[in-house]
């Protein structure tokens, strides 16, 4: 075999496998969306494409009685984005600090931070649980911003690996030049900080847009509700009577973070190799 | 001399403040006193019955007591309220001490410079001083009180429950009362017959998936990376876009789909199964298929990010190492074994030890997918699938059982935090944090 059929062989080869593989990536996403245009309500169909396709069941979402699928929108629309405002602050604050500045404790300081993130969330469950409780918090959305905002600081780690690679002069120019520190973080540090801000805002955002483990502890009645805990429940009391009005929900739930997602998919890259080559 | 050094310290120790205004720093002075005297008062009020509370779990339980002909509900002690106050307050107290031995380092330093015939600094340069030599301190106090409040005592108090009988049906509050077992919930648990058997067997199907699952996507993503990567490979940015899909999904959505992809009576998977004669197979409902099917879907959802995290280290190979094995006549194969794979190996260690550590506590694919099930007749209130997280979640929101929750937490954490630390040790942010100047 020559060296040219032997590399056309190869190339092959590699082409079947790669769509083999991108078959069975996309193969979930299509089916759901399909299956959410699909009239009536069953798992089961015939044909992988629906024969007569309707957008029936997206409008049912919003209209049938059982469901407040508008509300939980609201209610989801409404945590992602202040979670998002106030984790950002948070963590450009403290990653900040703990990346530009030396001072006594810091090692330590890292180290705590680092195993405090390691502890499992649902560990301090009950203990949260119990405060919100005595704090009369339990049902309310105010409990879970707050929540999502302190525990995003803790992974802020990427975002410290973006500040140690910012050069240690530009500071120290400004320094010289007289600017306080408040000035340097405003205008030198903040609007270099772009990709950085956008990535931790997406990844909060997308986090408490589809976390159920807290919402479902926190949120006890029905129209405080996010998308994801009412989808969730959605699945487990109607797995198959109402499936195609599960897929429509999906969709919903899932386009919008899909979008964010192609729009700033070279933030997350660049945030996953970055975190990656920093440990 | 140092006469205004000593009078300022001994002050400033017999009350925060008055130091300072021995030393002529009547604002910063005045301030303190304040939080003196507020913060003085409050704990000497609150802070014995928080020890009291504290150290006995209360003594007293809720109980009807015959008022005249009638049963009357008198409420006693309620032991987490008590544990929970408690710990806030010495969490308070705490923080007070801090502020007081600060306030005494701060006169006796201003003394000593008045001593040395320098002027006190004015309550404007502290301001000055403190906005710009102790700005990191000043970035961080608001993320700091976040973080203390909202995940330090909760893993704290967490703690604490481990050592407790706080379970149902015997020790919840208010009706019953709560007591300091001390190590007896970790005896039980591991020796128990009852919670052993489970402990154990749960214990080890969390290591044999965390280990299957990161060897899975760790290959897979290599294998992906590597194909796209070939030499002659065409659209290498749209099979990387197709690839990465899966991730982009949310896996709230992903993995409820699944569920219903892989439904052993309607679902197209064995739908499709049925068109090639073969018969449908019992995805989620045996125990071991739905071991198999937990890992599978695992692989669909993880190895997007491997293979992003691959392709980020093959890039950075420098390509003479290839240019320089092509004069010597090595072949493809050669040149993947002897530079490829040691290059990406090297540099993704550390992050194989991160994913085993995040696959232990991987909550959302075992319990989105198979919410642990099917049941395990001998397990006490666990599945086949449960991994130990998912146990703890079940034994919180199910059960009550919050000792064994917050047991099985402490052992789940120290597990993980040990092969962090470990490897965050071997990493070189850790090392060569202070490279990049």
């Amino acid at each position: 075999m020559s060296m040219k059929t032997r590399n056309i062989f190869r190339l092959s080869v590699s082409y079947v496998i790669l769509t083999i593989i991108a078959i069975c990536a996309i193969y979930p996403a299509v089916w759901v969306l399909f299956s959410s245009l699909r009239p009536g309500s069953s798992l089961f169909s015939e044909t992988f494409i629906p024969k007569n396709p309707t957008f029936v069941h997206f409008k049912e979402l919003f209209t049938s009685p059982s469901f407040q699928f508008g509300r939980w929108y609201w209610n989801t629309l409404k945590i992602a984005t202040l979670s998002m405002i106030l984790s950002t602050l948070l963590t450009t604050l403290s990653m900040y600090a703990l990346s530009r500045f030396r001072f006594k404790g810091r090692k330590a300081l890292l180290t705590t931070m680092l195993v405090l993130g390691m502890f499992p969330g649902f560990m301090s469950m009950v203990a949260i649980y119990i405060l919100l409780l005595q704090l009369d918090l339990l049902d309310t959305h105010a409990a879970l911003i707050l929540v999502y905002s302190s525990g995003s600081v803790l992974s802020g780690f990427i975002v410290k690996g973006f500040y140690d690679t910012i050069p240690r002069s530009l500071d120290e120019a400004a320094r010289i030049d007289g600017a306080s520190h408040l000035t340097i973080f405003w205008r030198i540090m903040l609007p270099l900080s772009r990709p950085m801000l956008t990535y931790i805002g997406l990844t909060t955002f997308t986090g408490a847009w589809v976390d159920f483990i807290f919402a479902r502890l926190v949120l006890r009645s029905k129209e405080n509700w996010t998308l994801a805990v009412g989808m969730w429940d959605m699945v487990a009391t109607f797995q198959n009577s109402n499936f195609t009005m599960f897929a429509a929900g999906s969709v919903l739930i899932a386009v919008p973070i899909m979008i964010l997602f192609a729009f700033l998919q070279k933030f997350l890259v660049q945030g996953l190799t970055a975190g990656a080559s920093k440990g | 001399m140092r006469r205004h050094q000593n009078t300022a310290t001994i002050l400033s120790v017999l009350m925060m403040g008055l130091g300072q205004l021995y030393n002529r720093q009547f604002i910063k002075g005045i301030l303190l006193l304040c939080v003196e005297i507020v913060s003085g008062y409050y704990f000497i009020q609150k802070l014995p019955h928080a020890i009291w509370g504290l150290v006995t779990l209360g003594d007293t339980p809720t109980k009807l007591v015959k008022v005249g002909k009638r049963y009357k509900n008198v409420v006693g002690d309620h032991s987490v309220n008590l544990l929970i106050g408690g710990l806030v307050l010495l969490i308070l107290f705490g923080l007070f001490v801090t502020l007081y031995v600060m306030n005494v380092r701060d006169a006796n330093r201003t003394g000593k410079l008045r001593d040395e015939g320098k002027s006190p600094a004015s309550f404007k340069e502290t301001v000055h001083f403190v906005t710009d030599k102790r700005f990191p301190q000043l970035l961080l106090t608001l993320p700091a009180i976040s973080v203390l409040f909202l995940t330090i005592m909760p893993i704290l108090m967490a703690i604490l429950l481990a050592f407790t009988n706080y379970s149902a049906p015997e020790h919840i509050p208010p009706a019953k009362l709560v007591d300091w077992v001390g190590f007896q919930t970790f005896i039980d648990l591991l020796q128990l017959k009852t919670w052993s058997h489970t402990f154990y067997g749960v214990f080890i199907w969390t290591v044999i998936w965390a280990v299957i699952a990161t060897v899975t996507t760790y290959f897979g993503g290599l294998l992906v990376a590597l194909l796209i990567d070939q030499k002659g490979i065409r659209f290498k940015g749209m099979w990387r876009s197709i690839f990465i899909i899966p991730y982009a999904i949310p896996q709230l959505i992903s993995l409820l789909v699944m569920r219903n992809l892989f439904n052993g009576q309607f679902g197209p998977i064995n739908q499709y199964l049925g068109y090639f004669g073969i018969g449908k197979l019992p995805w989620l409902t045996d125990p071991f298929w739905a071991k198999v099917t937990v890992i599978i879907v695992n692989m669909w959802v993880g190895i997007p990010v491997s293979m992003v995290l691959i392709l980020g280290v093959l890039t950075a190979i420098p390509k003479d190492m290839y240019e320089a094995a092509e004069v010597d006549g090595a072949t493809a194969f050669q040149k993947l074994r002897v530079i490829t794979l040691p290059f990406v190996f090297f540099a993704t260690t550390p992050i194989l030890i991160t994913q085993f550590a995040g696959n232990i506590n991987n909550f959302n694919v075992i319990f989105l997918l198979t919410n642990g099930d099917p049941v395990k007749g001998d397990y006490q209130y666990a599945g086949s699938t449960d991994l130990l997280v998912t146990w703890l979640y079940k034994l919180t929101l199910n059960n009550n059982k919050y000792n064994f929750a917050s047991a099985i937490g402490i052992i789940i954490f120290v597990i993980v935090a040990s092969l962090s630390i470990w490897s965050y040790r071997r990493s070189r942010s850790y090392k060569e944090e202070d490279m990049i100047q």
